[in-house]
């Protein structure tokens, strides 16, 4: 059995999902009460400006054609024309592509470095004031809105202490890790709670397991085990949930980045909803999901390339 | 296949609970969590039921002649917004929004989600692997943007975003419950029911549903907070209740403009939102220990 032998079948399955999600995000479009060209057109409705939109959807075909259609464009980066900006779909969403790439990989880093340390001393001292504390403040936390979270920290390290500031992107990448800091933080708060709580029990796991008695007994020093055997067992369980948990992190982005006003891919979202902008909401859902699906194939790849047993359990 | 895919937090802050529950705790303790969050729940409840009689102010109307009064004031415990309303009493009515989309979302998907997961893990074959397939595909987005999407082509109301949560949520019971129906289906007692000849309904509903619903419960505890926190999120973002009605995300929302100044506005909803998000939170924790220990 091959160290990747469940692959190819995760590559069948990825199609499957999506040409699901293309499915989806196609059938958004038509949830919109009455007629789309109207929503779409607003108060500037006239009878020609709806029968153009009605030809560049397809509305006027059946549906499995403007699925078709939809199909076609798609496979040529042609995610429609974005009413509001008056400019193509794509491009609009490319531009804001950038802070919110940033902003993810940002809090992921800022999430492991809270997270892991806390996590595994307070698996390694069980009960202890660390494990206590941290369980409480996690629990507080889990139950708090990211964007509340986000203007509480507004509030004490730009308005009171001056530190950061209050929104806005900066410029060049220290700029960037500068400005980005508080919303990084406010998303890293959020993605710990549950990264501390399952390195911990994965920490409290492998410390029961017999390959630490027989570390132990051969004599290695109580240190290197808790890094060579211990740290690096318990991290590997971490990795599925830190991968999974990626992509909720995104949902967590779209709110940070409206508290931050950050030019970003959550910002885009939101404001095209109130503009009525469809193709730019269908393009961003459709980017952030495509987003995912690579988010969860990179964890397989890494899980299965850092633990040999993971392949062969799910090929088996 | 589709089990290391995708498991939200909530499911997996699940998992820890009740594997930390198999912990010998004194009953006396294990039941205070799960007190303490219905207490708090209660708490809560009561106040939003008897906003009227606990504050004397509407929460909509505006007094021109004090705005951004601080907490503490005579007459505003909580202080006043930008318009003069009181905040205390914003939160309290707001409450009433906010709590009911937490129950109102949160039991549909529960029963909904349930039935489904436990028709597809009993009948198993072509109606398992379809519903499964669904299930990864709404796992497939972002949940939030997907609502978002959602509440967009809708249009922004309380009611569309009762819709969408109801579109999106069921997955996570479907699976928890399916998983559990799986390994119930090979068990004697269920081996047992069929034997005796009950049709499947009978052993679905009547034998595998009360063995196996502790699960599903106690994640609609987690979901609970998620839901609320969701409506608040909606709220901030202008896609929930529409102002003037004091939902506390769009309170959030609005305080944040006046952060600079007046602090409290943005802060108190906030507290009112982890309040509740706690008290379900803590009544989640009560529940996997009481009802994981029992089963053990």
């Amino acid at each position: 059995m091959s160290r990747f032998g469940s692959l190819p079948r995760r590559l069948v399955h990825l199609v499957i999902v999506l040409f699901g999600i293309t499915l989806v995000t196609f059938f958004l479009l038509r949830l919109i009460p009455g007629d789309p060209a109207l929503a779409i057109l607003g108060s500037s409705y006239t009878h020609t400006r709806a029968v153009a939109i009605d030809n560049f959807l397809g509305l006027n075909r059946p549906i499995w054609t403007q699925y078709g259609l939809f199909m076609g464009r798609l496979f040529h980066g042609n995610l429609g024309y974005s009413f509001f900006y008056n400019e193509p779909a794509t491009t609009v969403i490319s531009q804001h592509v950038a802070p919110t790439l940033f902003l993810v990989v940002y809090s992921a880093v800022l999430a492991a470095l809270i997270s892991f340390p806390i996590g595994f001393v307070a698996g390694l001292h069980r009960g202890g004031v660390l494990d206590q504390s941290s369980r409480i403040f996690f629990t507080l936390s889990f139950a708090m809105p990211a964007f509340w979270l986000g203007i509480i920290l507004i509030l004490l390290f730009s308005v009171h202490l001056h530190v950061f500031p209050i929104s806005g992107f900066g410029s060049g990448f220290i700029g960037h890790l500068y400005y980005l800091f508080l919303p990084a933080l406010t998303i890293a708060l959020g993605f710990s709670t549950v990264l501390v709580r399952s390195l911990r029990s994965a920490t409290i796991a492998t410390l029961q397991a017999e390959f630490i008695d027989t570390a132990r007994m051969k004599g290695i020093r109580w240190p290197l085990v808790l890094w060579r055997h211990v740290f690096r067992n318990a991290i590997l369980a971490v990795v599925a949930v830190y991968g999974v948990n990626l992509a909720y992190l995104i949902s967590g982005t779209v709110l940070v980045e409206n508290v931050f006003s950050l030019p970003g891919l959550g910002t885009l979202l939101v404001s095209s909803v109130s503009d009525r902008d469809y193709p730019v909401v269908q393009g961003v859902t459709l980017l952030f999901a495509v987003l995912i699906v690579a988010i969860n194939l990179l964890t397989d790849i890494v899980q299965a390339a850092l633990d040999p047993r993971v392949g062969q359990e799910i090929g088996a | 296949m589709s089990t290391a895919w995708a498991a939200s937090p909530s499911e997996l802050l699940m998992r820890a609970a009740t594997k930390a529950a198999g912990r010998r705790r004194s009953p006396i303790r294990r039941r205070l969590t799960l007190i303490a969050g219905l207490v708090m729940l209660g708490i809560a409840i009561l106040a939003v039921l008897l906003a009227p009689v606990l504050v004397s102010q509407s929460p909509t109307t505006i007094d021109a002649l004090h705005p951004l009064v601080p907490p503490l004031t005579a007459g505003h415990l909580l202080g006043t917004d930008q318009y003069g309303r009181d905040i205390l009493a914003r939160i309290l009515y707001g409450g009433r929004i906010d709590l009911a989309i937490a129950f109102g979302a949160t039991s549909v998907t529960l029963v909904g989600g349930t039935f489904i997961g436990l028709v597809a893990g009993y009948l198993g074959g072509r109606v398992d692997s379809v519903l499964m397939r669904l299930v990864d595909l709404f796992f497939a987005f972002p949940f939030l943007v997907l609502i978002i999407a959602i509440v967009a082509m809708l249009g922004p109301s309380i009611f569309n975003m009762f819709i969408a949560i109801w579109i999106t949520s069921w997955v996570s019971y479907a699976r928890i419950m399916r998983a559990q129906t799986v390994v119930a289906k090979k068990q004697q007692y269920v081996l047992a029911a069929r034997a005796l000849g009950y049709g499947p309904l009978r052993v679905m509903f009547r034998h595998i549903l009360p063995n196996t619903a502790s699960a599903v419960i106690i994640f609609s505890m987690v979901d609970a907070v998620g839901n609320i926190i969701l409506a608040a999120s909606l709220g901030f973002l202008g896609l929930g209740a529409q102002p003037p009605s004091p939902e506390w995300g769009a309170m959030i929302s609005d305080g944040q403009n006046y952060i600079l100044s007046s602090w409290w506005l943005a802060t108190m909803p906030g507290l009112a939102v982890v309040f509740v998000g706690v008290a379900f939170s803590l009544i989640g924790d009560g529940l996997a220990d009481l009802l994981r220990a029992g089963e053990r």
